[in-house]
């Protein structure tokens, strides 16, 4: 009986092993290695393996002790050119003069003369000063902050604390602020149009709700590209809209809808419109309608009625769509970039530019992880509310 | 024939409804110029098959239908028009329609949080309500941790606890089992009378009609057929329908041949004449049906309003012994006998001679 039992078991985990096995190859295993770039820095250690030692141990508040010029010097003296260069790369994410400072170092101790070793201060005073060494020790590694704290405009200063780490900017800060504004207005907005088209199409005949939730679908099931491809020539200067309200007399010049973030929102509210109409739909049709009728038997005003018994029980599918919605609008990379000017640009396209541009890969994944860890809290934040108000996953 | 006053017929009625017609197309009319008096604190049952338009006539009172013509009263004032919210009425639905989202008692305190009735107070009268309804102690379950008796009492307590005018059933114990649905019938009969409350009741069994009304509106077709107390719905049906509508009847067309002294006599298809009590609008030589119940016919000699048989069956159902009867022009009799009275039936096959006594068959138009 125990022995059939765990036969069972086994088959059931076998049944779902190839799933698992999928899912761990193409997604789990490289989401990890990604997100492992964002505090992964091993360039240092690779290129000055007995500078990263001794930089470890030292506090980061003024100059490094002797021991470090030394390793410093030992360490460049042997150094391959291509592990230079990688090195040469992520220092210049601190200050692009690194990689002069290194090249130049390098060939002078290899022109002093056999046996001496020269002071580094005096090959270049810059080795006196204690930022230079700060962002040393920063890249030391193995494992880090300094991607994912300059995902947040953020550095680590071992004299002063953490701060920004360009006074008077905050470029990703403002970046992810923008994606958050950008997803939050999208999902507002089709909540706004999603919910009484699906409380119209909650009360049809099936016949009717199918043919016009097909209208919804035929968009859905064209592809992105094609989609926003169709706002462009809406919305351009001599595009239909434009074109219509002047024919009409309401305006006299076209109106800007384009390379805006008007244009970004009415593309993206539309690309992203049946992501909120199915939930929203789902949740209106799994109410008895006869409960709004009790309510009102039972001397609730309609406004009343609404409030208490039919919004509570829609929540779930209120919540799940606008998140829904959010969510992926959050990662959008062809819509803004088509549609939307240099300002609209969303954080999707940072990380593409850094994955693929700049080859800036910790700072690439870094973004990732924060997109990653707000997405999440906010799931976690909307399950709270749902198991709270007593309607969500028990 | 007039009805048994429930009251004092000098008190007007809570609800009038005057000539009320609902169509839903041009076709099919579904209450046709209905009129109708409830009484204060009565128990009216309107008793109708699907269709017969009582359901609508209920919906048109919680205010959820609207009349096509005619108007509703409600103390002399026109409700017509007024929304289901402004009527205080308490309406229990066949569903239940208890809020998913909601303890019991919360369910239960939702038409006094409507009414802003003081915490403390609303406490009281849940506590109350759920004391009624025998469900004290489950205010803090969901209602879909209940049973469907369950449920339908958590219905009946939230109708019931602001206290309104009328509260209307519509088919409330037609999910529950028959068990469960006598019980319950017991019960809500009791806080009737334990209340006073005026109900008004849809059901489509008429057992329910029978055992829990004060008076029973009978529907057919958008029509109330009889409105009686059960008794004499029962014993003295008005029409046809009413007649074959409510409990076993047995019915034998014919044709009048004389009407006197509110008995009338009809001559059958194999030419016996029978007597019986004279019906509305029924006049010689005119068609007619006897109607007679089953338990009323019996195989003791008598006099006079006989007539023979050929006794076909016996089926035995324990309490009485149902036997079926051929009489001559193809009719067949249905009797209900005490399980003692078979002794001394005749082997099938055999004729026998009934007795059908006047006072309890009725001649219908």
């Amino acid at each position: 009986m125990l022995k059939g039992q765990r036969g069972g078991m086994l088959r059931s985990y076998a049944l779902i092993a190839p799933m698992f096995v999928f899912l761990l190859a193409t997604f789990l295993l490289p989401v990890g290695m990604i997100l492992w770039r964002s505090v992964s820095d091993p360039e240092l250690r690779t290129a000055l393996p007995e500078t990263a030692v001794e930089l470890s141990s030292w506090s980061g508040r003024g100059l490094p002790p002797a021991n470090a010029y030394a390793a410093l010097a030992r360490d460049l003296a042997q150094v391959d050119g291509a592990s230079l260069a990688s090195l040469s790369r992520r220092l210049s994410y601190e200050n692009p003069g690194f990689r002069a400072l290194l090249q130049s170092t390098k060939r002078k101790l290899e022109a002093a003369p056999a046996g001496t070793t020269p002071d580094l201060v005096v090959l270049d005073p810059q080795w006196g000063a204690n930022q230079t060494w700060q962002a040393m020790k920063r890249a030391a590694g193995p494992v880090g902050v300094f991607h994912i704290l300059s995902a947040l405009d953020l550095r680590q200063n071992y004299e002063t604390g953490i701060g920004p780490s360009r006074p008077g900017a905050a470029l990703y800060r403002s970046i992810i602020l923008r994606t958050f504004t950008i997803a939050s207005t999208t999902a507002i907005l089709a909540l706004l149009l999603a919910f009484p088209l699906c409380a119209f199409l909650a009360r049809q005949s099936d016949r009717v709700r199918n043919l016009l939730l097909l209208m919804v679908l035929l968009p859905f099931w064209t592809s992105i590209l094609v989609r926003t491809t169709a706002w462009l020539a809406l919305l351009q200067d001599r595009g239909v809209i434009n074109t219509l309200l002047m024919d009409m007399g309401l305006i006299d010049q076209p109106m800007k809808l384009l390379y805006n973030r008007i244009g970004v929102i009415t593309a993206l509210v539309h690309v992203m419109l049946p992501f909120m109409i199915f939930p929203l739909l789902a949740a209106m049709r799994s109410i008895d309608p006869r409960l709004f009728r009790a309510a009102l038997s039972l001397g609730a005003t309609p406004f009343y009625a609404f409030r208490r018994v039919y919004l509570p029980q829609i929540m779930p599918g209120v919540m799940a769509g606008t998140l829904m919605v959010f969510v992926v609008t959050l990662g959008f990379y062809v819509t803004p970039m088509l549609v939307g000017g240099p300002g609209d640009q969303m954080i999707s396209y940072y990380i593409a530019l850094y994955t693929t541009g700049t080859l800036n890969w910790g700072l690439a994944s870094s973004l990732g992880l924060i997109l990653l860890v707000i997405t999440l809290s906010l799931y976690a934040i909307q399950n709270a509310l749902l198991r709270r108000s007593g309607v969500g996953l028990r | 024939m007039t009805d048994r006053p429930i009251v004092d017929p000098a008190v007007p009625p809570i609800v009038s409804f005057r000539a009320v017609t609902k169509r839903y197309d041009a076709k099919s009319t579904v209450v046709d110029d209905l009129s109708l008096d409830i009484v204060k604190g009565e128990f009216l049952t309107l008793l109708g098959p699907s269709g017969s338009g009582k359901t609508t006539t209920l919906m048109m009172l919680a205010g959820f239908e609207w009349p096509n013509s005619g108007r509703i009263f409600m103390d002399g004032q026109d409700i017509t028009d007024l929304p289901p919210h402004k009527r205080d009425m308490g309406v229990v639905f066949q569903s239940y329609a208890l809020f998913p989202h909601m303890s019991v008692a919360d369910n239960v305190a939702f038409p006094l949080a409507v009414r802003n009735i003081a915490a403390a107070e609303a406490r009281r009268r849940v506590g109350e309500a759920l004391e009624l309804v025998h469900l004290a102690g489950f205010g803090d379950r969901k209602p879909g941790q209940l049973s469907g008796g369950q449920q339908q009492r958590v219905a009946l307590a939230r109708s019931l606890v602001y206290r309104p005018r009328i509260v209307l059933m519509d088919e409330p114990l037609g999910a529950l089992d028959k068990a469960l649905r006598e019980q319950m019938q017991i019960e809500i009969k009791q806080i009737h009378r334990q209340l006073g409350v005026t109900f008004v009741y849809v059901t489509h069994d008429q057992d329910e009609a029978l055992t829990m009304s004060d008076r029973v509106a009978v529907f057919h077709e958008g029509r109330i057929q009889q409105i009686s107390p059960p008794v004499e719905i029962y014993n003295r049906p008005r029409t046809r329908f009413v007649a074959s509508f409510l409990g076993e009847t047995n019915m034998l067309p014919g044709t009048v041949v004389s009407v006197g002294d509110g008995f009338a006599g009809i001559r059958l298809a194999n030419d016996v004449v029978l007597r019986g009590r004279a019906g509305e609008g029924i006049a010689a030589d005119k068609e007619a049906v006897l109607v007679v119940r089953p338990e009323a016919i019996s195989e003791i000699q008598a006099e006079a309003n006989t007539i023979e048989g050929t006794l076909l069956d016996q089926l035995f159902h324990g309490d009485h012994v149902r036997v079926r009867i051929a009489i001559s022009g193809g009719q067949t009799v249905q009797l209900k006998l005490r399980p003692q009275a078979c002794a001394s039936l005749p082997p099938a096959g055999q004729t026998l001679r009934l007795s059908i006594p006047a006072e309890e068959a009725l001649i219908l138009a």
